[in-house]
């Protein structure tokens, strides 16, 4: 390793990638600091959402992946296509090759409609739609447009995937969606889910299930997909249960990059394996360790929901890991695995769920420095608010690494155990 | 823990059924735990039970649906056919391992 000025290598520009970078810069000066990014795009994704209801503009929430990065970070254009870990050195598509003193995996994971028979036919992006694209909110919307009634289903592929309560505000939003624009009678709603329930976690699972309830939407569990037919209409299931629809709405499988498997680093979704506390890499039985690669946010194969929330403290960790390293001292931080998350859930409202490893999400209210208590698992507007307002927040104060005053480790503060 | 009897052997088991400790696991536990859900064992059972026995004790995690069809070459689709209805947790279960990892 250089000893004046260590190289560390980023990969991805996304949310973890991008506050990395921009947080080593400032507590490591001395670091030379560079990232790959296949293209100069920075999207807000929790803004995809609301792209198909009209409450976010496509413009609104895409930005220029460069100018998220503080001066002094290298910006490399490019696509990863193999680690070579003995070699301390990361293979580009285009043939550079980058070497580094310390490597940091924040590739994210990408829907992948690939893997399942049927889903990318001449109906996808129309009959067959999603919401975890750009384009595929945009394609939505202009589905939506012309909807007339009939089954609207909102269907998971497989877990996990990102924002796993994003198929629940989709069923959520478009309920009211729905009545707002008189098209509730003349449609079945219809949300299917390969869980035994509404979540993964009980407390929360009854919860949102009980609102699903409420709203007259159709419950349809531990259901494995096995091929969708975008001609007949239909869901297919590994136990040959099927679903009709009109209009899909569908999260196909989510898998890390493909490089990741290819370069022995990954899990068979492509998940780089490391220690959930430290997320320094760790091997599987039998494979060699790296200790100087990590990975943060959606690439990592941590036990906890992939999220920004998750992909924000989870990186400050990180951070004061490496610092940690720099100054020859074991690495004292560690990940809890704290996840919160908002959920919309229609009428101008949304609840909020907190958790970590250990804690499934439990109700009460939240100390947020500065926004007050917030409900936890329960409707309120000021969620929702909080919400609309996290768009601001991502671009002025988390992804420059400006402080948010919510602290990366879980509290047990304001929550109701049962 | 409860404890329950067996196939005449005590064995520890959680709320769920699924056996506390795997070490005590043989065989013929494993074709009794299946007649308990309502499966006879054949060739074709045992061929991802096995898998299931020798991964976790590598691993030491139980694997999911997608690791057994890609290290085996079995179809998810035989293995809903064989473990009707729950493949991932019926297996963990017939193998005296933990549920699979709740997802998240
Ligand atoms: C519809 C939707 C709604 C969401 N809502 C919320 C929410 O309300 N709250 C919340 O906390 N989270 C939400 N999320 C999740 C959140 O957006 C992600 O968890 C977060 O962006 C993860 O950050 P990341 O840096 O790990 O991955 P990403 O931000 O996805 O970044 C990964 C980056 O790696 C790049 N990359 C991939 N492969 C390569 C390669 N081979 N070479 C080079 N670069 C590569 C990609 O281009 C990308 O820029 C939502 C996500 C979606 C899709």
């Amino acid at each position: 390793m250089n000893e004046q000025q260590p190289r560390l290598l980023v990969l991805g520009a996304g949310t973890a990638g991008t506050m990395v970078a921009n947080h080593v810069r400032r507590r490591l000066p001395h670091w030379q600091v560079t990232v790959v990014a296949p293209t100069d795009v920075h999207d807000y994704q929790p803004g995809y959402l609301f792209i198909p209801f009209g409450m976010n503009s496509p413009e609104q929430i895409r930005r220029s992946a460069a100018a998220q990065l503080h001066d002094g970070v290298t910006v490399v254009t490019g696509e990863v296509d193999l680690v070579d870990a003995d070699g301390q050195a990361v293979q580009l598509v285009d043939g550079t090759r980058l070497d580094y003193d310390r490597l940091v995996i924040a590739t994210g994971t990408t829907p992948r409609p690939d893997q399942t028979p049927g889903m990318e036919g001449p109906h996808w992006h129309r009959e067959v739609g999603e919401f975890y694209t750009r384009e595929g909110a945009i394609a939505l919307r202009d589905q939506l447009a012309t909807f007339e009634g009939g089954r609207l289903v909102m269907h998971t592929c497989e877990l996990p995937i990102k924002c796993p309560v994003a198929p629940l505000e989709f069923t959520f939003l478009a309920d009211d969606w729905l009545r707002q624009h008189g098209l509730r009678d003349r449609t079945e709603l219809v949300f299917v889910t390969p869980l035994d329930g509404a979540f993964t976690k009980p407390v929360a699972a009854r919860e949102l299930g009980h609102a699903l309830e409420e709203r007259g939407i159709v419950v349809e569990t531990d259901f494995m997909v096995e091929s969708v037919d975008g001609e007949r209409r239909v869901l297919t299931s590994y136990d040959e249960r099927e679903v009709p629809f009109d209009l899909l709405v569908t999260v196909p499988v989510n898998m890390g990059a493909d490089f990741v498997g290819r370069s022995g680093l990954g899990d068979e979704l492509n998940y780089v394996t490391v220690d959930k506390h430290t997320l320094q890499f760790a091997p599987r039985p039998g494979a060699a360790p790296h200790p100087e690669i990590f990975a943060v946010g959606d690439a990592a194969n941590l036990p906890t929901s992939k999220a920004g929330s998750v992909a924000h403290f989870s990186v400050e960790v990180l951070v004061g890991n490496l610092v940690d390293l720099d100054r020859g001292r074991p690495m004292s931080h560690s990940f809890d695995g704290h996840a919160n998350c908002f959920v919309e859930s229609g009428h101008g409202k949304a609840l909020l769920l907190d958790f970590n490893y250990e804690t499934e999400p439990l109700t009460g209210t939240f100390p947020l420095a500065g926004v007050g208590p917030l409900q936890l698992l329960k409707e309120s507007r000021l969620n929702h608010l909080s919400k609309l307002a996290f768009r601001h927040v991502y671009w002025n104060a988390l992804l420059p690494g400006r402080p948010l005053g919510l602290p990366s480790a879980m509290s047990m503060a304001g929550k109701h155990p049962e | 823990m409860p404890t329950t009897t067996i196939n005449g052997q005590q064995v520890e088991v959680n709320d769920e059924g699924f056996l506390v400790d795997p070490s005590v696991w043989n065989e013929e536990l494993g074709a009794e735990l299946a007649r308990l859900i309502g499966i006879t064992m054949t060739d074709a059972h045992w061929a991802p039970i096995r898998f299931l026995r020798e991964d976790y004790a590598v691993m030491g995690e139980t694997p999911t649906l997608r690791r057994v069809q890609t290290q085996t070459a079995i179809p998810v689709r035989d293995l809903f056919g064989l473990f009707p209805g729950k493949p991932a947790k019926k297996m963990a279960y017939v193998a005296g391992l933990p549920k699979p990892k709740g997802c998240v």
